[in-house]
């Protein structure tokens, strides 16, 4: 019965929407708006074939491996940056220039450097996923609290014991929500970099059908985007409920009293 | 017992010798601790109490070698106190703050153990002794902040027993818990300390629980902080919350210990003040301290 309701909350919304689209779209002709059952119809036959080999697998490659690479150099960053002070006092303000610069731009310059690889195209969701994590990273590390620190300290866990007992924990609630964010980043980065010059990948293959006015074809590409987001956005939650489960009952024990 | 001004009596546990602490803030130099001298016997407990703002957690951080010293020195069985010594654990005041709230209440007694490659075995083994010894054995998979305030605290002791400690500093333990629980948990105090053998040096600003706790009370004055006064508190060895509270000893040992307390608060110093000197009889002192 309850996962009958939880079903619902999940499917109702979508439900409604595919509903109205259904109906707004009963009468048009209109070229560009492609009606409920012919979407479903195009999807099937676009992206359950060889697409998913040359195009979905290899999209979702780059992105994982380009988020998994940014949060871990973010983490490790963090955690010496947020730890050392010179450290941090020389490298926060060139830090906040980098941090500036949209990711975008980087495409044709690293193209020119790296020339249309899939390396270019990690390297452009790197360069753009790796500030949420890396900063929420130092701060979460020069927040750790300084009795828990001296705690640490007179019982000799110091170095690396310090790092992955106090630190790391400690620093994990601003950690994650720096991964949440370097995740929709993400997406929208392996997107463009695919858009601007590539032969295979998602991005590259809705701006193909878009150009051969394959117009069915090219919302359905917008369509494995969107379930892509969700994917991922239940498997870090997932990742958050087991990593966090501490700081969502001390939370909660806190809010109760 | 009178300690030497100069050396660390040889049965000497803790030594602290003239010690001085100065702050350098953006608004000047503070002088928390001005110059601090006493001795803890090995199996001693003795409290230290003083007014608020008297130094007590800056001269406990000195101790304990999580802050140096500007002068003077801490020395643990003759050897300097440089950083946290592997002899020595602390419990803090706050309880919530000093647990691991990632950790259950087992991996947060374990922890310090497995940092320093006990053996697995012998790690259970302190380690259900330790909560056993302090009445959590019920617990140990839960996290801190699923128990009580009495109960983290609890939680903090058995962590400093399993550590196996020769010195346990305790600073305003019980400070944040409710009457009845700290009454418990100083009578958990004084069986662990029975039982175990330690020295214990426990800081307090409660002038009772530093009367029947201590066998000892070594009292300090406002800051600049020396110490006003050290005394043996000549109660029976077994103390109960009730008895040992009514017995006439107890009311003129706190009555005595109040008088020092506001005396120091008014800022007098007692005669020797500035030289390392300390530990005159009740009597001595009461006179000296008041002329």
């Amino acid at each position: 019965m309850k996962t009958l309701k939880n079903l619902g909350y999940l499917l109702g919304l979508p439900v409604i929407l595919i509903l109205i689209w259904w109906a707004a779209t009963l009468e048009t002709e209109n070229f560009f708006v492609p009606t409920p059952a012919s979407l479903v119809e195009t999807f099937a036959e676009v992206w359950f074939g060889e697409r998913i080999f040359t195009d979905v697998l290899p999209s979702i490659g780059r992105l994982a491996v380009g988020v998994l690479v940014a949060i871990v150099i973010g983490v490790v960053g963090g955690v010496l940056i947020g730890s050392v002070r010179w450290l941090r006092a020389l490298l926060e303000p060139t830090l906040e220039f980098f941090r500036a610069i949209p990711p975008p731009v980087l495409v044709p310059v690293l193209m020119l450097l790296m020339g249309i690889t899939d390396t270019m195209k990690v390297v452009v969701i790197i360069s753009g996923c790796i500030w949420p994590v890396l900063l929420n990273t130092i701060e979460g590390v020069r927040a750790v609290d300084p009795v828990l620190s001296d705690s640490a300290h007179t019982y000799g866990v110091d170095g690396w014991a310090r790092v992955r007992y106090l630190v790391l924990p400690s620093a994990s609630p601003q950690i994650m929500a720096g991964v949440r964010q370097s995740m929709s980043l993400g997406l929208i980065l392996m997107v463009i970099s695919e858009m601007f010059a590539s032969s295979s990948g998602l991005g590259f293959a809705i701006v193909q059908f878009q150009r051969s006015f394959s117009i069915p074809e090219m919302w359905s590409g917008i369509v494995v985007l969107g379930l892509l987001g969700v994917g991922m956005s239940f498997i870090f939650q997932w990742a958050e409920r087991n990593i966090l489960r501490w700081y969502h009952g001390q939370k909660e024990v806190e809010n109760a009293a | 017992m009178q300690p030497d001004p100069t050396q660390a009596a040889p049965e000497a546990m803790l030594s602290v010798r003239g010690l001085k602490k100065v702050y350098q803030t953006d608004g000047g130099d503070v002088e928390a601790v001005r110059n601090l001298t006493f001795d803890l016997r090995a199996g001693e407990l003795a409290c230290l109490v003083g007014p608020s703002g008297s130094g007590k957690t800056t001269l406990l951080k000195c101790i304990s070698g999580l802050m140096a010293p500007t002068e003077g020195e801490v020395l643990l069985s003759g050897k300097r106190v440089s950083g946290p010594p592997k002899k020595m654990a602390v419990v803090f005041q706050e309880y919530g703050r000093s647990l691991f709230p990632w950790m259950r209440v087992r991996d947060n007694v374990e922890l310090p153990l497995k940092n320093q490659g006990v053996p697995r075995a012998e790690r259970d083994r302190l380690v259900d002794e330790a909560l056993e010894a302090v009445g959590l054995s019920h617990v140990p998979r839960s996290y801190p902040w699923q128990l009580s305030g009495g109960m983290q605290q609890r939680v903090a002791i058995a962590r400093a027993i399993a550590y196996q400690p020769e010195v346990l500093l305790m600073d305003e333990p019980f400070a944040a818990v409710d009457a009845q629980t700290r009454a418990d948990l100083e009578d958990l105090i004084r069986t662990v300390w029975k039982k175990l053998g330690i020295t214990i040096l426990f800081v307090t600003h409660d002038i009772d629980e530093s009367v029947y706790l201590g066998e000892r009370v070594i009292i300090l004055s406002s800051s600049p902080t020396v110490i006003q006064e050290d005394i043996a508190i000549d109660l029976p060895e077994e103390r109960d919350q009730l008895e040992t509270r009514s017995l006439p000893r107890f009311t003129e040992l706190r009555h005595h210990v109040y008088e020092q307390i506001q005396l120091a608060k008014k800022g007098d110093r007692p005669a020797a003040a500035g030289t390392p000197s300390a530990g005159p009889t009740p009597a001595a002192a009461s006179g000296a301290d008041v002329a």
